[in-house]
């Protein structure tokens, strides 16, 4: 069975003016179905790029990215859309809710691009918001929730879809620590009770304590890349 | 496809109901376009539908031949002043032009009218009884006169409704009473069925009829018997009114000896030249309509363009985050695309609510003649759409293009 991601001499190179930038450089990474990994790394370190392109939002210059066996390297922006809609789960560091809409619509979203009719919309976003724990505050809207409940309907949105993949940047950053525990243990559970990938990027020690993998980047390369937590998952990963 | 039109209408409609000042400002450049362009051609419609009215009240398919006008070393007179038409003229266009379905003639006169002690000046018209067919007059009461009155030079009159007015007594019955024109008596057999204007503007119903024998013999007391002020003839067909108007005026130059180099010595109306020069008028007024159209729904859609323009920059984030959990760019456009749209058309239907209750109000206001058709509304309707459209279609794709990396990295 071919891994989840499969990161080969990855580069990433930006022109600023005349500036080269060397985002990433050379980087190779593999990281298996049911993961818990947690990437680190100081600003500048290339840690967001790589998150942009394992998330299908950017493509690497040289090298190359399979997903789920898909090469993401040649894809036009539409199926990228694609691939993001039905693969992958995005929880950001500032939630990023659409205003003004209710958590039920924001859980619908991803959905909302399926073309599903919309009473199976809401039924799999009400599902999905119960399953972090918010039932009840379906027609809440941002502005009457805490950042940690926010931050659930972010977690809810990005699980509606069933993804393969949980992409979560920084998604403590903006809250206080009791918030944080609370959004990691829902993190955690996800992926020891239902298998879900997911790839956490964080500085801070605690919050990357939540993972069974921690890999560095620095320089835009694997600094290090060590198995922090002996596996519990429940679906036994193969390869 | 449909959940996700249906949700993006309901969304875009959101968002209006939530900035409502911004809307509606934004939508006034269309809802006065839409509610000018109404308006005004619902105002422009009645109007021409009066004229019309008007041109249809002169009879059915009615062809005037007036004389030309008199020349005495090079000082021409003015329409009608020669003496050139006569009956004989127009019973021979019936013989030779077969197109024609009747012909008919009259000449005119002011003079004073006494009836009791009341009197009135108005025309007095000499003419054949055909001329009551061909211009298609009815009768409120009693009937019109026959040949064989013309041919006796009977004493009997035809009356207007400006003339009964001005003669008798409210509901006293004209017919059968004895007027004085010009001191001959005159029994009245007829009350005619108003007109009102024509299309000239002149009051149809201050008339008078006579047999036209009677009037050359015992009232006008002409020197030239036999000439008329106009000829009248009518075609059964529409179509046919050009090709009757031109055997007519061959016919007419043969009669009166014209050489090839020389002017006629009359003057062919058809009723379709009339309404031509009618509708060269409502031409115009379309024109300038659609000028104003334009110009106004191009505003407006400059509006609808800049407010889109800064609610895409509003909303980058939003869009990142669409494009992230995987929008499309076609869902993207579609979205802004559907937002303009709805913008548009709730300003179309403002502006057709407010176009129709202007005309309504003209109408009540003025007492001008409005018809507000369901062309007009479709076509406003319809406008509203591809402005909405065409100027959406730029903000739209440059949502859609955004880099989604840096639309949610947007502060």
């Amino acid at each position: 069975m071919a891994a989840l991601i499969e990161c080969e001499d990855v580069w990433k190179i930006y022109r600023v003016g005349d500036m080269e930038v060397q985002a990433l450089r050379g980087l190779s990474l593999t990281i298996e179905q049911g993961e818990f990994v947690a990437i680190m790394g100081s600003s500048g370190s290339g840690k967001s790029t790589l998150m942009n392109i394992l998330g299908c939002l950017d493509q690497p210059t040289k090298g190359r990215y399979r997903l789920n066996g898909i090469e993401a390297g040649n894809l036009k922006p539409d199926q990228l859309a694609g691939i993001r809609n039905q693969q992958i789960g995005f929880v950001f560091q500032s939630f990023n809710l659409i205003p003004r809409t209710s958590a039920l619509e924001n859980a619908q979203l991803p959905l909302f691009y399926r073309g599903l009719s919309l009473k199976e919309q809401r039924a799999q976003a009400a599902a999905a918001l119960g399953r972090v724990g918010l039932q009840g505050r379906e027609h809440h809207y941002p502005t009457q929730l805490s950042g940690g409940q926010q931050q659930r309907v972010a977690i809810a949105r990005a699980l509606v879809t069933s993804p393969s993949l949980l992409l979560a940047d920084e998604p403590t950053g903006n809250l206080d620590t009791q918030s944080s525990q609370e959004i990691m243990r829902i993190l955690e559970t996800l992926n020891r009770d239902e298998g879900i990938t997911i790839i956490l990027v964080t500085h801070e020690v605690d919050v990357a304590a939540y993972a069974a993998r921690e890999i560095v980047i620095k320089d835009g390369q694997v600094l290090s890349d060590r198995v922090t937590k002996a596996r519990s998952t429940a679906i036994p990963v193969g390869g | 496809m449909s959940a996700f039109v249906w949700l993006t209408i309901l969304t875009a409609l959101r968002i209006l109901a939530r900035n409502r000042m911004r809307a509606g400002l934004t939508m006034l450049g269309i809802v006065i376009g839409v509610a000018a362009v109404i308006a005004m051609v619902s105002i422009g419609e009645g109007a021409k539908r009066a004229v019309q009215a008007q041109i249809a009240t002169m009879g059915t398919n009615v062809i005037v031949i007036f004389p030309g006008v008199t020349s005495a070393s090079g000082v021409r007179g003015s329409q009608g002043s020669a003496m050139t038409l006569t009956v004989s003229d127009a019973l021979d266009l019936k013989k030779r032009v077969p197109l024609l379905a009747d012909t008919g003639w009259a000449k005119r006169d002011v003079m004073q009218i006494v009836y009791g002690n009341r009197n009135w000046n108005g025309p007095i018209n000499g003419i054949s009884p055909s001329y009551l067919t061909i211009r298609d007059w009815s009768f409120t009461s009693g009937g019109p006169f026959t040949q064989t009155d013309l041919e006796s030079a009977a004493r009997v009159a035809l009356i207007g409704q400006t003339i009964v007015g001005n003669l008798f007594e409210p509901g006293e019955e004209p017919v059968g009473a004895v007027i004085r024109i010009k001191n001959v008596p005159f029994r009245v057999i007829g009350v005619l069925a108003p007109k009102g204007q024509s299309a000239q503007g002149a009051d149809q119903d201050d008339v008078i009829f006579i047999p036209f024998s009677t009037a050359e013999r015992k009232v006008f007391g002409t020197s030239f018997i036999g000439s008329v002020g106009a000829m009248f003839g009518s075609t059964d067909q529409v179509e046919d009114l050009p090709m009757a108007a031109e055997q007519i005026r061959e016919v007419l130059r043969s009669r009166h000896r014209i050489q090839t180099e020389q002017e006629d010595d009359f003057t062919i109306r058809t009723q379709v030249d009339i309404g031509k020069v009618q509708e060269g008028t409502s031409e115009t007024l379309t024109m300038m309509l659609f000028a104003i159209a334009s110009v106004s729904l191009l505003v407006g859609g400059i509006g609808i363009m800049n407010i889109l323009l800064v609610s895409v920059t509003e909303r980058t984030r939003e869009i990142g985050v669409r494009m992230a959990v995987g929008a499309k760019r076609r869902h993207i456009v579609m979205q802004f695309l559907i937002e303009a749209m709805t913008l548009s058309l709730v300003g179309g239907a403002l502006g057709i609510v407010l176009g129709v209750a202007g005309a309504k109000l003209t109408t009540l206001i003025a007492g001008w003649p409005t018809i507000i058709s369901g062309n007009v509304i479709l076509l406003a309707f319809f406008f509203s759409l591809v402005v909405g459209l065409f100027f959406g279609l730029y903000p739209a794709n440059k949502a859609a293009r955004l880099n989604p990396i840096e639309a949610l990295r947007y502060e």
